[in-house]
């Protein structure tokens, strides 16, 4: 029985993350139009593109190979995969031991190795850029995000998520410096991953300065579309990541009834609304920076982890 | 068991005469490698009986050979039946592999003797058990694999590299030969048993430890003596290439693991530091060197630098552990060390083996000329992008599992008590995960420039697919890098042996653990299950594509690229190796390779070409191995005065010198 509700927990989880990824990305969408005094296109607009890409052909240029036609169904599988295993609404999922925040990590690592051959397989020119680009970032963006890792593990004593939400939510936790250290680092890596202002400008098209857009710029139809669904995924996994770790609070335990379930579920939409909405504000608050600028933005982040590791190696209460 | 594994080598080394007889012949070719890989294969099986067998005892031979009051002695315990199994298992690799790849060789007489000359070589290291048998053992390791470099030598880098190879293995060898006085002692103890009984003092331990990481680490490609390992190792033939990168810095580790674990007593506490400090460094020099390389076989040849370190970083951790007391954590680190050992050295050759592949079908090794190749050999680039993947460390691959056991050791550090290692942990583990990230992106600059894009040479358009044999090969490293990766828990209980052996303890039992999950220390603290990942990944992935064709849209149109509306045909327009390492050039490089880019735009209304010119200076060339040369050269210069004395001049300097010496032997107290 408990291992049916488990499953169904695990599954309806899976499930909520798919359905709910396109509604935040229009609510970001949303919200940085009505900052900027716009209209803005409704909320849903994301879902009726992707339909709107399903439906439509695939035009695939002349030398594409075998491995660009692959390449969505890889990069989407794995990005679902890691955001499965997140703990959103409720910790202690049933597979959720199968892959600790390492692993996690590594597996978005994936996706982004398979993304950034994508752009190097038609030969343009284009697409060579957004990939040097992003492996540039992700050179220096994954190392951070392993050294956020390393310190909410030594906290925690865990690499498994659901371990580290149990101990980040006890009160035993409090204020502490590396928390807030890791918590900085962790919010300028989410917004280098999900290609986001300042690092780069998920809105834009023609423009020099792209590099996730200049990637996938070869893509059509439901491969296209695959990949948009992947990075809302990506931007649905760093915010319930930074929710679930630094924002606990309501969260259901792996033990927790119906009742615990919907307070969970509830709070964690309104958790992504207001993680959207920051983000948002973020975003039309600052100016875009030139490439050779975000070296030292991640640079920054990667220090801010290595200091935060470092006082934890020193005293595990700061 | 040992002798059967003697008479495995000894089979090998006799058929070097029958390959020197049958240089011409067509038959030389399938004699050599085929006996070369039954031999591995037998040896192979002896490593995993020994290895996974119950017996606890070693089994010794002592032979009548060498030095006359000594003997030869050989012994197969854990460790050296770990290590045994790996060597063989790459070596069974190359011989299969080389069956068909070897059809294209110009000169079989420089490669065939000298062949199964090198895998006896490796093997006796490994089984040797005295001080004499070893450094023979490795003194013929090092002089076949250079008469292999040394192959096709009229190919001019390639007699440079040969002679850096050649200074620098007998540097190592004098190194080694030097710890193993220390180690042997005034009473003259040549045999492993002998040294294991009596420990050196601490003063001597240090200095055989700083020898030893010369010694051994000068084999390996530990930075900063990993100069000859970029210009040598690509220069052999490819399946040798696989060979000396995937498996003989392997016997260099075995080595480093026998006389630093083994031999030279408990480990003092800021010995780890070292070790720690110089895999760190090198593993992140290695990546940064490999990124700005646009010939294929010397990027792969970097790499392994890299992983170099990334598994001496799992040694220095468990030297760390074993030193303050902790041996369930040195277990972990040593496992993790040892896994990636395995794990490099089969992505390691099945890398260098497409390489090899690339290299016959084009006649071209500079990833600048290639490109496209996809197309052409469609099967060669999907194993290829299997190796490119496990050693980007991404999982489900094995790569993965072996940085995610060191990481994990990483956390279990900060017990350790000493203050040193509180600050160079941390920073070492910084160093890794930059080294992983770095890695994933030379790999999509690897696979992107050769195997993707359009051809930019019609060289690279005219190729073919390569041959069954060296297919076969590389599906099966393939196909074990997949398997290690979801199954790492079969590995890391089979090398559980080894590491009780060595630190005196052993990782918990991954054998009946639930859904075949490795939980290196408790479940509570981490996991990882790599199947369940794999099945999870293909079964989204399927249902995706289940989903959309079924419900939406499977129609499909070819047209030309899109390019924002300005494709243009001629492939140079294309990124190519060195343009797509720019940005991290810029980042990494200007600091770590004083990088300087120059642009000569001609003035307007010239025609010319504009030129990019970007200069890169190797630092510890210049810096370490620049003024040894020229200090070499300016008393050689010096001293070539000596030769052209006359009888008498040279009479009396023999003279001066005997009475200089029978004075100081008189004043000696």
């Amino acid at each position: 029985m408990a291992l049916i509700l488990d499953l169904a927990v695990q599954g309806a989880q899976m499930l909520l993350v798919l359905l709910l990824a396109p509604l935040l990305t229009g609510f970001v969408r949303k919200a940085k139009a009505r900052f900027l005094r716009r209209r803005g296109p409704p909320l849903w607009q994301p879902y009726l593109d992707l339909v709107r890409l399903m439906r439509k052909d695939v035009v695939l240029a002349h030398n594409a190979s075998w491995l660009f036609r692959v390449i969505p169904y890889l990069v989407f599988a794995a990005t679902w995969v890691a955001v499965s295993l997140v703990p959103t609404f409720r910790t202690g999922l049933l597979f959720s031991w199968s892959a600790d925040l390492i692993a996690i990590i590594a597996l978005l690592g994936s996706a982004r190795f398979f993304q950034a051959l994508a752009g190097l397989d038609v030969g343009t020119s284009f697409g060579g850029i957004g990939s040097s680009r992003e492996v540039m970032i992700a050179s220096l963006a994954e190392p951070a995000m392993i050294m956020i890792v390393f310190t909410l593990a030594l906290l925690a004593g865990s690499t498994q998520l659901s371990t580290m939400v149990g101990f980040l939510v006890s009160p035993e936790v409090g204020l502490r410096v590396s928390l807030g250290l890791a918590l900085i680092a962790l919010i300028m890596v989410a917004i280098a991953e999900n290609a986001r202002i300042p690092v780069d400008n998920p809105a834009t098209h023609l423009e020099l300065t792209m590099v996730h857009e200049a990637m996938v710029l070869e893509y059509s139809g439901r491969h296209l579309a695959l990949i948009d669904l992947a990075a809302s995924l990506k931007l649905l996994l760093y915010v319930s990541l930074i929710a679930c770790l630094f924002a606990p609070w309501g969260i259901a335990g792996a033990s927790a009834g119906l009742a615990a379930l919907a307070i969970g579920a509830a709070a964690y939409v309104g958790k992504l609304a207001a993680g959207g909405f920051l983000l948002a504000l973020f975003e039309t608050s600052i100016a875009k920076m030139r490439v050779f600028r975000v070296p030292e933005f991640l640079g920054a982040a990667l220090m801010l982890g290595l200091l935060a590791t470092l006082l934890l190696f020193f005293s595990r209460s700061l | 068991m040992v002798h059967l594994a003697l008479i495995g080598a000894a089979v090998l080394i006799a058929i070097v005469p029958v390959a020197m007889l049958m240089r011409t012949s067509s038959h030389g070719r399938p004699i050599v490698y085929g006996i070369s890989l039954i031999v591995s294969l037998a040896l192979l099986a002896i490593a995993l009986l020994t290895l996974l067998g119950s017996s606890e005892a070693a089994s010794v031979a002592v032979l009548p050979l060498g030095l006359p009051w000594l003997g030869a002695h050989f012994r197969l315990d854990a460790l050296a039946a770990f290590f045994l199994a790996v060597v063989n298992l790459g070596c069974a690799a190359a011989s299969l592999f080389a069956l068909g790849y070897g059809r294209h060789e110009h000169d079989p007489q420089r490669v065939l003797p000298f062949y199964p000359a090198f895998l006896a070589g490796m093997t006796l290291v490994v089984l040797a058990a005295d001080a004499f048998s070893f450094l023979v053992a490795w003194e013929f390791m090092s002089l076949s694999s250079w008469a292999l470099v040394m192959a096709h030598h009229r190919v001019s880098d390639n007699a440079r590299a040969g002679y850096i190879y050649l200074v620098m293995a007998s540097f190592g060898t004098l190194a080694l030969l030097l710890t193993f006085g220390l180690l042997a002692g005034p009473g003259g103890g040549y045999t492993f048993a002998d040294m294991r009984a009596v420990p050196p003092s601490a003063g001597l331990a240090a200095a055989v430890l700083i020898l030893a990481l010369i010694g051994t680490g000068s084999k390996a490609g530990l930075v900063p003596l990993h100069v000859w390992l970029p210009l040598a190792h690509p220069a052999a033939p490819s399946h040798v290439s696989a060979l000396m990168s995937g498996v003989m810095t392997k016997v260099a580790v075995y080595g480093f693991v026998r006389i630093v674990f083994d031999l030279a007593g408990e480990p003092a506490w800021w010995w780890s530091m070292v070790v720690l400090a110089l895999g760190g460094i090198t593993a992140v020099m290695g990546v940064l060197y490999a990124l700005m390389q646009h010939d294929l076989k010397r990027l792969l040849a970097y790499h392994t630098v890299e992983n170099i370190g990334i598994i001496f970083i799992g040694f220095g951790l468990a030297l760390a552990f074993k030193a303050h007391g902790m041996p369930l954590a040195a277990a972990l680190a040593l496992t993790a060390g040892l896994l990636h050992v395995f794990n490099h050295s089969v992505f390691k050759s099945l890398l260098f083996f497409g390489a090899g592949a690339v290299l016959n079908a084009t006649g071209e090794r500079d990833m600048e000329h290639l490109g496209g190749l996809i197309h052409r050999m469609p099967q060669t680039a999907f194993v290829f992008l299997v190796g490119c993947a496990a050693i980007s460390a991404l999982p489900p691959l094995n790569g993965f599992v072996s940085e995610w056991l060191t990481f994990q050791a990483i956390l279990l550090s900060p017990a350790l008590p000493s203050w040193g290692l509180k600050f160079l942990v941390p920073a070492v583990g910084a160093l890794l995960a930059l080294s992983a990230a770095l890695a994933a992106a030379c790999f999509v600059k690897a696979f992107g420039v050769t195997f993707l894009g359009r051809p930019r040479t019609p060289a690279a358009a005219g190729a073919q697919e390569t041959d069954a044999l060296s297919l076969a090969a590389m599906m099966v490293l393939a196909a074990l890098c997949l398997i290690a990766g979801i199954l790492p828990g079969l590995f890391i209980d089979s090398l559980a042996p080894v590491v009780q052996a060595l630190v005196g303890a052993r990782m918990p039992v991954q054998h009946g653990v639930e859904w075949l999950s490795i939980v290196p220390v408790a479940e509570s603290r981490s996991s990882y299950n790599g199947l369940l990942v794999f099945v999870f990944m293909v079964i989204s992935g399927w249902l995706a594509a289940l989903a959309i064709h079924r419900l939406a849209s499977d129609r499909l149109r070819r047209a030309p690229p899109w390019d924002c509306g300005y494709p243009d045909p001629s492939p140079i327009t294309q990124y190519s190796a060195s343009s797509f390492a720019q940005p991290i050039r810029r980042v990494f490089g200007t600091m770590v390779f004083r990088a300087r880019e120059r642009v000569e735009m001609p003035p307007p209304g010239d025609s010319a070409p504009a030129r990019l010119t970007v200069e890169l200076r190797d630092l510890i060339w210049d810096v370490l191995y620049a003024p040894i040369a020229s200090g070499v050269g300016a008393a050689a210069t010096r001293l070539n005065a000596l030769q052209f004395l006359t009888i008498r001049q040279f009479l009396s300097l023999v003279f001066s010198a005997l009475v200089f010496l029978l004075l100081v032997l008189a004043i000696w107290p």
